[in-house]
């Protein structure tokens, strides 16, 4: 287990958590970057996918989109980009338009899903009592497709944390890079503090979201457990990394 | 370097570090077949163990009540975790190897391969098993004759899925060296060969395509009787 050891003394080195490449900075730069990509990612896939949803066309799009995302390697993603021209190249414009590309899928196909799902029952209710189309999207169809939503929003969230620690393998800065100096410096005690760090912390986004998800959802004194987005979880799951 | 008078034509989108470049297809021919025989291996063993270990801890899953929790989180629980931390994690048990990779691999497929296993067995109807005892089948019997036959449409569809993610993913394993055509990948971003990092990426999504085609029609064929149903 010494392994483990050197690990631990690695993470309890106080020179290992100040300056530029200290572990506070790393943090703040993978979750300041992760939570950019997921923020613009919902700007951009969230009211799509609900429009989507709504007018009842672009599955086959939607489907399609997570299918795709799937088979493409964000490894790859993150090369492409840091070798193409400007604008991108290497840095952080590069490395913020993979992790927005990879986390508009999730976003979008459970958006979509979500308020497909919605009861016809209670759309025709409220057509009926004389509200708009957007009114029905916006006051029933909207609130009703909450927890989906919040699956996506959970799903991406995991799948950037992912994909910004594999952007420390091309140029980017974030937990990833302690691992890959390690790698580099052939210092396993650091490699494995950067790894566990990394876990940490995307067991963290997990848990918070899944929280996030709970509190969101209007209508959860209502329906009691959210079997719907806990069975949901793996068949609209979407990219890899 | 040499200058650019003295290269016949056909190789000037190599020194032009093009995207696209037919001339690297050729000259680097062999690396491109290795890396994609090294992807493909590492994808499918990795898919095949995970079915392997898959299909006991469905079943653990469905004769144990209590477990079925338990075996679904921790599945599902594995798909949280960066490949690159898991790869790294690995390290200190199986070293800079292709077995750390395939090991990763194996476990992030169980992520999506324990659900469909045990929702394929949920799915087959009381009335089947019944039926099927009624004419003495014995429990393996019943399992392999009859349950595993139809739960083969929803299996199928969890290893297609498995398997294009492990395409993508093995490309991580370049971290410890053995990528398969991430290899090629990483290469082509530290010497900035254009033409490599577009090629062994192209072919990357190639192959996931092509092996989630190879196993469409192969679920197509093992199921005869649902042939034009879906």
């Amino acid at each position: 287990m010494g392994w483990l050891t050197g690990a631990l003394a690695w993470l309890a080195d106080g020179a290992h958590w100040q300056g530029a490449d200290g572990v506070p900075q790393r943090l703040l730069e993978h979750v300041g970057l992760s939570a950019a990509a997921v923020g613009i990612g919902c700007l951009v896939a969230l009211p799509l996918g609900l429009w989507l949803g709504h007018v009842r066309r672009g599955g086959a799009f939607a489907v399609a989109t997570g299918n795709l995302a799937r088979a493409v390697p964000t490894f790859a993603v993150l090369v492409l980009l840091a070798l193409a021209p400007s604008p991108f190249g290497l840095g952080t414009t590069s490395t913020l338009t993979a992790l927005v590309l990879f986390a508009v899928p999730p976003l979008l196909t459970n958006a979509y899903v979500g308020v497909l799902e919605v009861d016809p029952a209670a759309v025709d209710a409220a057509r009926g009592m004389g509200l708009t189309s957007s009114q029905v999207l916006r006051r029933v169809e909207l609130p009703l497709a909450v927890p989906l939503v919040m699956n996506g929003v959970r799903l991406a969230a995991v799948q950037v944390v992912a994909t910004a620690t594999i952007a420390a393998l091309v140029a980017g800065g974030g937990l990833g890079r302690i691992i890959v100096e390690g790698f580099g410096r052939q210092d396993q005690a650091q490699l494995l503090a950067g790894a566990f760090l990394v876990l940490a912390l995307a067991l963290a986004v997990e848990g918070g979201m899944e929280l996030l998800q709970r509190r969101v959802d209007p209508l959860r004194r209502a329906r009691g457990r959210q079997r719907v987005a806990a069975d949901a979880h793996l068949d609209v799951r979407s990219g890899s990394s | 370097m040499i200058p650019s008078a003295a290269v016949p034509r056909a190789a000037s989108c190599l020194l032009e570090n093009a995207w696209v470049c037919p001339e690297y297809l050729t000259s680097r021919r062999s690396e491109l077949v290795d890396a994609v025989v090294a992807h493909l291996q590492i994808t499918v063993v990795s898919v095949v163990v995970g079915a392997l270990v898959a299909l006991p801890l469905a079943l653990l899953a469905r004769r144990v009540r209590a477990l079925r929790p338990v075996v679904l989180g921790a599945s599902t629980a594995l798909y949280t975790v960066p490949s690159l931390a898991l790869f790294s994690l690995l390290l200190p048990f199986t070293g800079l190897s292709r077995t750390t990779v395939v090991v990763g691999l194996v476990l992030y497929s169980l992520t999506v391969l324990v659900r469909t296993v045990l929702t394929g067995l949920e799915g087959v109807p009381e009335e089947v098993r019944d039926a099927a005892r009624g004419m003495g089948f014995a429990p393996s019997a019943l399992l392999w004759r009859v349950e595993l036959p139809l739960a083969l449409p929803v299996v199928v569809s969890g290893l297609r899925v498995a398997t294009v993610s492990t395409v993508a993913l093995t490309t991580v394993g370049t971290i410890v060296g053995n990528g398969g055509l991430g290899d090629l990948v990483y290469d082509g971003l530290r010497t900035d060969f254009r033409a490599e990092v577009l090629t062994a990426s192209v072919l990357c999504v190639a192959l996931a395509l092509v092996l989630d085609a190879v196993l469409l029609v192969a679920g197509r064929l093992l199921v005869p009787w649902r042939r034009g149903v879906a």
